[in-house]
């Protein structure tokens, strides 16, 4: 018996060490960026794109801007896509292959994002330089580059969410006379929406987050990007680039930077949930 | 009134369905004639519900079924390869054992096959709405709240909104998969009443596993066993004085 409540309070223990993580880090964060966020003033730091670390000047539009141009490309691309492969693999194709092409799909998950970015440098960028002109290095080479990264978590979550609508409906639906394509759009991608949503804005948290392969693509310039073959420096990659060297009020601006990202994180990740409990409930309901 | 009974609307020619080389309909050949009520019986496995997902090609979606045999539907083979299968299934309606309303409102429910097939005219789909809800002895039950999600009404609801949900595809033939198996006495009823009512547009073929509402509820009764059809004939005849032993037997409780 004593041995048994041991064992509950390690394993208590264990699982509290993962919260108490994420508490240190967020405390640490805040603390760290927060001051220096109202010294500067909100105004100057959000809405200012004059990013001059040595002469005291901390505004982050552009970055932010080029986090979401970014993220909203990799989104049109990768979602669209990934979207599209969960349709096909559990409507259209003989379930054989579904499940041949789906674990291949979930593997680009385990590919490292520097091979990634490897790979957008040395195919991706020349071919941008060549064919569409601009340096090549650019808002549209860092889409494609996400886009294809968050195919798996877009792909498996939306495969996911059209499996849980259950067979009874579409057999309904197909003995009521629908085709395939029209049960798959009138009935599947309704019940399954909010799934769907949740998938897609996983994904947008995954292509925001990224840093890696971004900094090798994106070409990194600190100005607002006037069209999608312009350089861009997103959030990450800034705190990334310039951590090796900042200190005193800059390293503070960086930690700044995390929090304003944080934060963006954190509303999509609570948005997905929201979602995804959203559609257990009804499938309990059923 | 006698020969038109009488005219075959679907006609079963040598029909035999295997699934992954198990042979569940064995030669079977029957027909099922305008406004009647066709009840077919049978203990468990004897391939009722697979006839009945034949009639409509219902089959075709699941792996490892294999067809030979002919299904004319007013004289065409549904079988041939120029079929237009979600044509075919609004012409054989079918309702199932489990009621499975959409995720929408009762009214969404209703127009939905209609809208697949064209119809976009708003009045001509209330008209669908109410007539078919009618059809189904629902729409008093449920006429002033249309707009209100299918699946919040009783299971005996649910199924009344399946059966005003085929009928709304005007059907030529609706075919019923043990409807009454999840319901309570009182919803049985008004089903078989609103089948009664409805023999005089469709032709039904209801398949139970109540023997006594096969009696109730159908003109002319086929008994299966083991994918093929033993017997055939008017129910009041096939309950009193069946041919078969085998039939006399189930009917009587020996087995099944």
């Amino acid at each position: 018996m004593r041995k048994d409540k041991l064992v509950a309070a390690l394993l208590q223990a264990i699982a509290l060490s993962a919260l108490a993580g994420l508490m240190i880090i967020t405390v640490f964060i805040f603390k760290e960026g927060l001051p220096l966020i109202f010294r500067t003033g909100l105004k100057d730091f959000f809405f200012s794109a004059d990013w001059e670390p040595g002469k005291g000047n901390f505004g982050i539009m552009s970055m932010i801007i080029g986090s979401l141009a970014v993220t909203l490309g990799a989104m049109l691309i990768g979602g669209t896509l990934g979207l599209g492969m969960a349709i096909v693999l559990t409507q259209f194709c003989p379930p054989k292959l579904a499940s041949l092409i789906k674990p291949t799909i979930e593997l680009l998950a385990g590919i490292p994002s520097v091979v990634y970015g490897f790979m957008g440098v040395v195919t991706l960028v020349p071919i941008i330089r060549n064919y569409l002109g601009g340096p090549g290095l650019s808002v549209l080479a860092a889409s494609i580059v996400l886009g294809i990264m968050v195919l798996p978590t877009v792909t498996s979550i939306s495969i996911d969410a059209l499996k849980a609508v259950p067979r009874s409906y579409w057999e309904g639906s197909v003995a009521l006379g629908a085709t395939r394509w029209q049960t798959t759009h009138m009935l599947m991608l309704k019940a399954a929406r909010s799934g769907i949503v949740a998938a897609i804005i996983l994904g947008m948290g995954r292509a925001l987050g990224e840093t890696m392969a971004v900094i090798m693509v994106a070409g990194n310039a600190l100005e607002v990007p006037g069209s999608v073959l312009d350089p861009v420096r997103t959030l990450t990659s800034n705190i990334a680039l310039e951590m090796g060297y900042a200190s005193g009020e800059h390293r503070e601006a960086l930690f700044a930077t995390g929090v304003t990202l944080f934060a963006v994180i954190m509303i999509f990740n609570t948005i997905a949930l929201s979602f995804a409990r959203r559609t257990i409930r009804q499938g309990r309901g059923q | 009134m006698a020969a038109e009974e009488n005219t075959p609307i679907i006609e079963i020619q040598n029909l035999t369905v295997t699934h992954f080389e198990k042979v569940i309909l064995d030669n079977l050949s029957l027909s099922v004639h305008k406004n009647e009520r066709l009840a077919i019986i049978g203990p468990a496995n004897s391939g009722k519900t697979t006839f009945l997902r034949c009639l409509n090609r219902l089959n075709d979606l699941s792996q490892g079924f294999k067809v030979t045999g002919k299904i004319l539907l007013n004289g065409r083979n549904i079988f041939h390869p120029a079929t237009d299968t979600a044509q075919l299934r609004r012409k054989v309606g079918m309702v199932y054992a489990v009621p499975v309303p959409l995720p929408w409102s009762i009214y969404e429910n209703l127009v939905y096959g209609p809208k697949l097939a064209g119809i976009k005219n708003k009045n001509r789909l209330d008209e669908l709405v109410e007539n078919s809800l009618k059809a189904a002895f629902l729409w008093d039950e449920v006429k002033d709240r249309l707009h209100m999600a299918a699946r919040n009404l009783s299971g005996g609801q649910q199924q009344r909104l399946c059966v005003a949900r085929v009928l709304a595809l005007e059907p030529e033939v609706l075919v019923l998969d043990e409807p009454c198996s999840a319901l309570d006495p009182i919803s049985t009823a008004k089903i078989e009443d609103a089948l009664f009512e409805l023999k005089s547009r469709h032709a039904i073929v209801l398949v139970t596993n109540n023997t006594k509402q096969a009696a109730r509820a159908s003109d002319r009764t086929a008994f299966f066993l083991m994918g093929q059809l033993i017997e055939m004939g008017d129910t009041g005849r096939i309950f009193t004085n069946p041919v078969d032993k085998r039939t006399n037997d189930y009917l009587i409780g020996a087995f099944g």
